[in-house]
């Protein structure tokens, strides 16, 4: 019946007593949680479908060129295409950051900073990649005309 | 027949194998230090002991000042979960044999609630979500004159939760839990559980309403920590998730 009082390693100071703070009731979970899966299923269906035009159908990847890509964005169905797959892939990746954060983060400034990054980040890449995607000129004067879809020329 | 009895030595064949066991127990008193230490203690022990027999064995012949919660010893009523190797057990459920007594068995108190001293924990808040989620039958109209009739089908829909005894093995288990303690928690949801699916309460509505919560039932990342860690076998996550669907089914 030995006894030893060696301390072995020191640990974390216990935690201080809290409380819920206040009650947050409310669908904006709930939807959010059924957005996740709803546009995950819609997601891989447009990256699988982007993939597949844009590296295996023709010439597959060795056809991908300014050219290329300006002819995909005359067609406003690939104009559709990449708007919804930026939007619902910007959406969803935020908020599962967002719940991240909410998981991993004990303390409110920091919640509050990070939660402010990934706003900022996420504004800057939708406003950014739709005004590409509305904004774009396939025809671009003076550039030489090789590199240009072929009904530039025409 | 002679009468030999007397001369016969007790026979060692039913005698039950002893060993020493070193138990690695989180000290905590708040009124000598504000750090929690570890300490060592070895004691010996049978093959049918579990943490708790230990446990005592060092309160009782070692150090009087080891605090931890413990009422009926046999796994009912939930008082003495802790942290034993790294996972959250009930210390009168866990035989020492199963936990490697070959190595020092490391008990802590459960993780997520404020400690109290040594192996208790302040359960204050684990109780208050409970409290929340209104553990109890809700029905409206007059007082029945006969008793409230159920059928074995709707009795199985909510039987595995009934199985709850409140120890918060599963709750102090759950990481999203450990962030900030503001999720309500495994058992809380287990218990609304009970009570949303027994076909004899009304309050059904009410409780899904509670725990659509930005801290409810949505913070639940399913890793099933609660479901290993309940004592009682309840299908911890399984039951969240049915919770879930019937938000779901309501809202749409």
């Amino acid at each position: 019946m030995a006894h030893g009082t060696a301390a072995v390693a020191k640990v974390d100071s216990p935690r201080s007593p809290y409380v819920r703070r206040k009650t947050t009731r409310g669908n904006y979970e709930l939807y959010s949680w059924v957005f996740m899966r709803a546009s995950g299923v819609v997601l891989l269906v447009l990256i699988f479908g982007h993939l597949f035009v844009n590296l295996m159908v023709g010439d597959g990847v060795h056809a991908i060129d300014f050219g290329f890509v300006a002819g995909k964005w005359s067609n406003p169905m690939w104009q559709v295409w990449d708007l919804l797959m930026l939007w619902l892939a910007m959406i969803h990746g935020t908020n599962g950051v967002r719940t991240i954060i909410n998981d991993y983060a004990t303390r409110d400034l920091t919640r509050g900073i990070l939660k402010g990054l990934l706003l900022l980040a996420f504004t800057v890449v939708v406003v950014l990649g739709t005004l590409v995607i509305f904004t774009f000129d396939p025809c671009p004067p003076d550039a030489p005309a090789e590199l240009l879809a072929s009904f530039c020329t025409a | 027949m002679t009468a030999t009895l007397e001369a016969a030595a007790p026979s060692p064949a039913g005698e039950i194998p002893s060993f020493t066991v070193t138990l690695r127990i989180r000290r905590f008193n708040p009124e000598v230090s504000e750090e929690a230490t570890w300490e060592d203690f070895t004691v010996e022990a049978h093959g049918t002991d579990r943490i708790l027999d230990a446990l005592h064995k060092i309160k009782w012949d070692e150090d009087g000042s080891l605090t931890f919660r413990r009422s009926c010893a046999h796994g009912v009523c939930g008082s003495d979960a802790m942290r034993i190797n790294g996972r959250n057990r009930l210390a009168c459920k866990t035989l020492l044999k199963d936990v490697n007594p070959d190595k020092p068995i490391t008990v802590e108190p459960i993780k997520g609630l404020p400690v109290v001293k040594d192996l208790v924990v302040d359960m204050e808040p684990f109780f208050a979500s409970y409290r929340e989620i209104m553990p109890f039958l809700i029905t409206s109209g007059n007082e029945p004159s006969k008793e409230r009739y159920q059928s074995p089908e709707d009795r199985a829909k909510f039987d595995d939760t009934t199985k709850c005894i409140l120890c918060a093995a599963c709750t102090s288990s759950c990481p999203v839990f450990w962030t900030d303690g503001q999720y309500f928690g495994p058992a809380a949801i287990v218990n609304a559980h009970r009570f949303i699916f027994d076909s004899r309460d009304e309050g059904g509505s009410q409780r899904l309403e509670i725990l659509n919560d930005k801290e409810g039932v949505w913070r639940c990342r399913t890793t099933f920590n609660c479901t290993e860690a309940c004592p009682r076998g309840i299908e911890v996550t399984k039951a969240i998730q049915e919770v879930k669907r019937a938000m779901i089914t309501r809202a749409f």
